[in-house]
């Protein structure tokens, strides 16, 4: 029988998640391009309000208030609904995210595989909008991103089998559970850490793996036709993107929300908890940032055979390893 | 006056700076007698087919009648002992108007009403040769070289799109610089100069789909095939509004997949009329314009011009004059350099080093204000010499500057030279052979990097550089890395050369005192009696009056050879002023580097090869 106070506590919960998940992301415009001019000797938008801060209120009225623009040439419907995609699945995701002990939207004992599907089917989203705008970048950059998403999504999945099969579970708040019994998964799991970050990146198209966008080649990519909030959407759901790979890499590898509880208890816990997962999933964002202040972009080929002769491999010899060593520990 | 406190220590260079020779030409021009080249050509093809001109900067110049130009101009390449490689220009006269033709052995040039001129240059001998081709008004036609140097199909392009000469068996002959649409060939004395000459501008909706529809690309035109026998062609149309292509570049890439089959250059959005310009300006008010050609070489482009406009006329520059040039010249070399490298490492992707170079150039600037007033176009040369004496303090900037720049320099390295995945991105990518190089007229940093040790600055020096120490880089491959290694070098190649301008300043003038070409002369000279009074009356208000004749001054511009081709008829402006820059070439060899390869290599390819669109359409 599900009570009165379930059901305050799960939609509590979800406009929580939702609310702090959009917020991040949003604020993330404003991070990124002041962390951008931080590294390179320059201002950023310093301006609208303290510190800038006002700038991702001016961009959003400015993308709200543009006109809805749909080239006369693109397939209206799916030209309409792609971007839409990205934000949704990447907002589902958030469900299996546990934030704390106990607080998670649904806490699937499927939530890895749930999470590499709605990965999956972000791609979706840059394929169809590539397709649908009917423009030549926007088609190489569509045809960039399938190809680079499925080769990169294979070892994705791989590279977590490690703590899947360490922690003897698919559910993310049992894996946070073996790490707060035994040890952070980043130490046992370190090459599945490294290739989960790459394979994170590259789903996230952020550079140096973004070709699908490549700016200086392919103007904006699949996104080329793009304006107002629809292009809002895949620049916030790139962001969503960020934060979220972010906050699993904090789950799966750094201990969630463990950290020093400074002999707090009860609720007080909780909310630490929350602070420790936000605090490392920012680190995360920092290092994505610092990847595109710093890297150059490799060229097309250089990332596949990248993908397929070394992550692909290595992903399956991090598996074999953690498969052997598990089975002689459970002997 | 800016007077420098260790101009003593002028000893530790090769020549003392006092005794530095201006770079005029010695006396008017002379009748030589055909020795060299000249008579090499007078013993294959007798007189009756070439005829030598006597010209102010002292090339061998020969006239020869149409049906005999391709024979020459082979003989030339491959006939004669330390052959003519380099196609070096073409380009056409106008001579309906002319006042004052060339005297030449013969008495008097051959009737003429165009004239086509191919520059030839042989590195072997060091050495440019000029022949010249008499047209008459009915019958303007020559017959195409495309078969001896490929590099020639834009350059006769060019002569049809700007004179209307047809170039027979040409493979592709159309409007390049021009619209497809234009009316006329601007570069004949009977096309307009100026929009007021040509009645109202409007644009008709008509006419604008007259407009687009010739911008429209056909592949069958360029000899394209739509599809092959495996797969569809994409035609993808990069620029002329592209965040790659660094200005109006339109390029149309055949792709199957991503792989580039082949491609066509389309340039003249940035077609200002440079050439024709001259025409209407004064011989000084022309300088301006100059800086305007490779927008990113500010004073190079005045230091060209002048160096032609200088043996023509005669101008003999004093020292201190000579360094505050040469000095000024490079610091604009690694002005053009900086912007090439962020934007080059922009193109491949990385972010941040755009910013950093410019902030470095920023400091540049700081210095070509303090000295010049303004940044980018300072125009700051003057008929023999410049145009204020340096500052005071002007010394410290540069001191300032050269312990500034190295460690950034450095910095550099590590982010982007070093870089792995730029060396996966350029490392054998775009690669000239050296001979390909040589015949296709690639200059500068380009031709370095194929591992050919030539720097103009150091084998026919002007503007005083023989006094100075630097090493020519070059590198061994001729790829994009390649190409990025030798610039990046070459920045810390002039900052030695700016430092030894610093230390070695001359005192002295800072424009000639003894020519009235020098415009405006010496404003203390001008007081002094109403002769000087009366060339500064009539230089500044009319110009200045240059001897007829012809000279060609080319320099080791920021990009590769910069040569001005510079007509006097005797009077205030030029009669024809030709601007060869060396972006044009390279542009030209884009389909040649780019086949086979990959969009992103494209982008690689266009950033390595640092042009300017100013400099290829002028």
């Amino acid at each position: 029988m599900i009570s009165f106070k379930d059901i305050v506590a799960a939609v509590l919960t979800v406009v929580g998640v939702l609310f702090v998940a959009l917020t991040i992301a949003a604020g993330l415009i404003w991070v990124e391009r002041r962390l951008l001019a931080v590294w390179q000797d320059r201002y950023g938008p310093n301006r609208v309000g303290p510190l800038g801060l006002f700038q991702v209120l001016a961009d959003t009225i400015k993308l709200l208030a543009k006109e809805d623009w749909i080239p006369p040439f693109a397939d209206k419907p799916v030209f309409v609904i792609a971007p839409a995609i990205v934000m949704i699945t990447v907002l589902f995701s958030f469900a299996v995210l546990p934030v704390a002990r106990n607080i998670v939207i649904a806490d699937l004992n499927v939530g890895l595989l749930y999470f590499l599907a709605m990965s999956s089917m972000g791609v979706y989203s840059i394929v169809l909008g590539g397709w649908a705008s009917d423009n030549k970048y926007s088609l190489l950059g569509a045809l960039r991103a399938s190809a680079q998403m499925i080769s990169y999504e294979v070892f994705m999945g791989l590279s977590l089998m490690g703590v899947v099969l360490v922690a003897g579970s698919f559910k993310l708040s049992d894996v946070v559970e073996w790490q707060n019994r035994n040890v952070w998964f980043v130490l046992p799991q370190f090459p599945g850490f490294v290739l989960f970050l790459i394979a994170g990146i590259a789903e996230t198209r952020r550079l140096p793996f973004d070709l699908p966008e490549a700016d200086s080649e392919l103007v904006a990519g699949f996104h080329s036709e793009y304006s107002g909030m629809k292009f809002g959407m895949f620049f916030v759901g790139e962001y969503l993107g960020v934060t979220l790979v972010s906050a699993l890499i904090a789950v799966l590898f750094f201990g969630g929300w463990l950290g020093p509880v400074f002999g707090l208890a009860g609720w007080a816990r909780t909310a630490l908890g929350i602070v420790w997962l936000l605090v490392k999933t920012f680190l995360f964002i920092g290092f994505f940032i610092l990847l595109r202040a710093a890297l150059p972009r490799p060229r097309f080929d250089q990332l596949m055979s990248w993908g397929w002769k070394w992550m692909l491999p290595l992903a399956l010899a991090n598996l074999l390893v953690t498969g052997a060593v598990v089975m002689t520990m459970s002997k | 006056m800016g007077s420098n406190p260790t101009s003593a220590t002028s000893k530790t260079l090769p020549k003392a700076l006092s005794q530095v020779e201006g770079s005029a030409a010695e006396g008017p021009p002379s009748l030589t007698a055909p020795t060299g080249i000249l008579g090499e050509l007078e013993a294959k093809f007798g007189g009756e087919a070439v005829t030598p001109q006597a010209t102010a900067d002292h090339i061998p110049t020969v006239w020869t009648p149409v049906a005999k130009v391709r024979e020459v101009l082979r003989h030339l390449k491959s006939g004669v002992e330390r052959p003519y490689r380099t196609f070096y220009d073409a380009t056409a006269i106008d001579e309906r108007l002319r006042a004052n033709p060339p005297a030449n052995l013969n008495g008097g040039q051959p009737t003429s009403d165009f004239t086509v001129v191919y520059h030839l240059l042989s590195y072997e001998r060091n050495e440019y040769v000029r022949v010249k081709v008499a047209l008459e008004e009915s019958r303007l036609s020559v017959p195409t070289i495309t078969d001896l140097w490929p590099a020639a199909n834009w350059y006769e392009r060019e002569i049809w799109d700007m004179f209307g000469i047809r170039v027979e068996g040409h493979p592709h002959l159309e409007r390049i610089l021009m619209p497809k649409t234009w009316n006329g060939h601007p570069l004949r004395k009977d096309h307009p100069a100026r929009a007021t000459e040509m009645g109202p501008f409007a644009m008709p909706d008509e006419k604008e789909q007259r407009e687009q529809e010739a911008l429209r690309f056909r592949p069958e035109d360029w000899g394209m095939k739509r599809s092959s026998e495996t797969s569809d062609f994409i035609f993808l149309n990069l620029g002329p509004q592209h965040p790659g292509t660094h200005g109006v570049l339109r390029v149309v890439v055949q792709l199957d997949g991503e792989r580039i089959v082949d491609l066509v250059p389309e340039i003249g959005f940035h077609h200002r009329g440079a050439e024709k310009m001259a025409e209407r300006q004064t011989w000084h008010t022309y300088i301006p314009y100059t800086d305007r050609v490779d927008y990113l070489g500010g004073v190079m482009n005045n230091l060209a011009y002048l160096t032609a406009l200088e043996k023509l006329a005669g101008v003999r520059v004093p020292p201190r004059a000579q360094v505050i040039r040469v000095m000024l010249s490079e610091l604009f070399r690694i002005i053009s350099h900086l912007v090439w490298y962020g934007t080059f490492a922009q193109d491949l992707g990385q972010m941040s080093p755009v910013f950093y170079t410019l902030n470095d150039r920023e400091r540049a600037f700081e210095i070509i204000e303090a000295i010049c007033g303004a940044r980018m176009h300072p125009g700051w040369f003057r008929i023999g010499g410049v145009a204020q004496d340096l500052p005071n303090g002007w010394d410290k900037m540069f001191r300032d500057f050269i312990a500034y720049l190295p460690p950034r320099l450095k910095e550099y390295d590590k982010i982007v030279l070093r870089n792995s995945l730029i060396k996966g991105r350029t490392q054998g990518v775009g690669a000239y052979k050296l001979d390909e190089a040589i015949e296709w007229g690639v200059t500068g940093p380009n031709l370095r990097a194929c591992g050919f040790e030539w720097d103009f600055r150091k084998k026919q020096p002007y503007a005083g550089y023989e006094q100075f120490e630097f090493d020519i880089p070059t590198a061994q491959h001729g790829d994009c890395y390649d190409r990025a290694l030798v610039r990046v070098e070459e920045m810390r190649q002039s900052l030695r050369i700016i430092e030894q301008c610093v230390k070695n300043m001359p005192e002295g003038a800072y424009k000639a005192t003894d020519s009235r070409l020098a415009a405006p002369p010496l404003k203390e000279h001008t007081m002094r009696d109403i002769e000087t009074l009366i060339h500064h009356f009539l230089g500044v208000s009319w110009g200045p009056v240059v001897p007829p004749g012809e000279a060609l001054g080319a320099i080791e511009a920021t990009k590769g050879n910069n040569g001005y081709y510079l007509i006097s008829d005797g009077g205030i402006g030029a009669y024809r002023a030709r601007i060869r820059t060396p972006s044009f070439n390279h542009m030209q060899t884009l389909p040649m580097l780019s086949r086979g390869l990959m969009v992103p290599d494209l982008l690689a390819i266009l950033g390595s090869i640092d042009f300017v669109l100013a400099d290829i359409d002028r």
